[in-house]
């Protein structure tokens, strides 16, 4: 669904509507308002952090590239390995430079893919950090995820898809995590 | 705009290089041993060397350039980075415009090294026009790397890219391979026969020209398979 949802694949049927705009031949310009934040992290290796998010910085044309890239970075507190390759980064710093290059662009919608594997503590608020503030930039934050306490926590909806069809819609107001987890548990067929 | 971006994936291509310098160390190994080898198995009389010459540094740059292009899309693998490239509002036909552009410029540094060694090894004299040769190894390369190219990012998807991807490119370049040969002969020894260098030259033109358009029309529906 994702992959649909980021325009990397056509629908078989139905209509994707993305900010009031049909997906189709907008695409390219549709692509720039989008950010995605997955499991993979979409950066080269044998790349400096600067280098990886001065060539996404290209592709999505972002202004004042530079100053942008450091404003980012030192949103997820990787200032300091500015030129060091990313293969000597950790799999939480790694995850932090992929949200960096996710937000390069100041996408309206922000696409997240289980962002949580292999998070350290700290990484964990880091991100949490960067999704608190680009929600209350009024942006659209749509996050897979099987971590109910930190989906529930982050979100105001929650659905829950069942062979890629909502089963379940509600506001997250008033939701515990263990009530959410016999929620899911009904849905997806798995018992009490 | 499609040209800028192609450029884009071109320098991140070689800066990547630059840093791991696996691709070109492995061009020139393989092209530097394909000599050697030759030059023993070989003897240095100059008839030989005549008749065999051209088809030996073709035999090099296509099997080094095979080796570029097999890692052309290798590197987009790691981290889904192909992905990253999709998901970014450029068309696809800027990645192939990138890749290709990439291909190329190892291919003829791997040629700017590699011939003088072959000409020293073989101590051969080129007695045609330089200027010529010049132009028909940029054609001859221009054309192995544009279907190189669609045809890497059509392997890549595969488990045994490396070992697909030569299987399906050779029988699609056989006739610029053909012609880059046959060209480079004539040239080399200086035959003075124009009508038919003139012919192997236009071969060489449509099919660089054919297969330089059709990406553009068929890699979106490749990089989908």
């Amino acid at each position: 669904m994702l992959k649909i949802l980021s325009l990397l694949i056509k629908p078989s049927s139905g209509k994707l509507l993305i900010d009031g705009a049909a997906a189709g031949d907008l695409n390219r310009k549709i692509k720039g308002k989008i950010g995605v934040i997955s499991h993979n992290t979409f950066l080269y290796d044998n790349l400096s952090a600067y280098e990886n998010l001065q060539f996404y910085g290209k592709l999505y044309q972002v202004a004042h590239l530079k100053s942008r890239i450091q404003e980012v970075l030192s949103q997820v507190g990787l200032n300091y390995v500015l030129h060091d390759p990313v293969r000597t980064f950790s799999r939480g710093m790694q995850q932090r430079l992929s949200i960096a290059r996710a937000i390069l662009h100041e996408p309206a919608i922000l696409f997240l893919d289980e962002p949580y594997t292999g998070l350290d503590q700290n990484a964990i608020e880091i991100l949490n950090s960067v999704l608190t503030r680009l929600t209350d930039s009024n942006r659209t934050i749509f996050m897979v995820t099987h971590n109910y306490e930190q989906g529930l926590e982050l979100s105001n909806r929650v659905l829950i898809l069942v062979k890629g069809r909502i089963a379940y819609a509600t506001k997250t107001e008033g939701i515990t995590s263990e009530g959410f987890k016999k929620l899911y548990r009904q849905h997806v067929g798995g018992g009490q | 705009m499609l040209l800028r971006q192609g450029w884009h994936i071109f320098q991140k291509d070689l800066l990547l290089e630059w840093h791991s310098k696996q691709v070109i160390s492995s061009m020139l190994t393989f092209s530097v041993l394909v000599v050697v080898v030759f030059a023993f198995a070989f003897p240095p009389s100059r008839g030989i060397t005549e008749a065999v010459f051209p088809g030996m540094i073709w035999v090099a740059f296509t099997f080094a350039g095979v080796l570029g292009l097999n890692r052309a899309f290798v590197s987009e693998k790691h981290q889904d980075c192909l992905m990253g490239l999709l998901l970014a509002p450029c068309d696809p036909v800027s990645i192939y415009i990138g890749k290709t552009l990439g291909t190329f410029f190892l291919m003829v540094v791997m040629e700017i090294i590699s011939l003088p060694l072959f000409l020293v090894f073989f101590d051969y004299r080129i007695v045609g026009s330089v200027g010529l040769l010049v132009l028909i190894i940029f054609l001859g390369t221009l054309g192995f790397a544009t279907v190189g190219t669609l045809l890497g990012a059509l392997a890549a998807n595969t488990r045994s890219s490396e070992i697909l991807l030569p299987l399906i490119l050779f029988p699609i370049v056989v006739p610029i391979l053909i012609a880059s040969v046959k060209a480079t002969g004539l040239i080399l020894t200086g035959s003075g026969q124009v009508e038919q260098l003139v012919t192997w030259i236009r071969l060489l033109v449509v099919y660089d020209l054919i297969f330089l358009i059709a990406p553009l029309l068929l890699f979106e529906y490749v990089l989908e398979v």
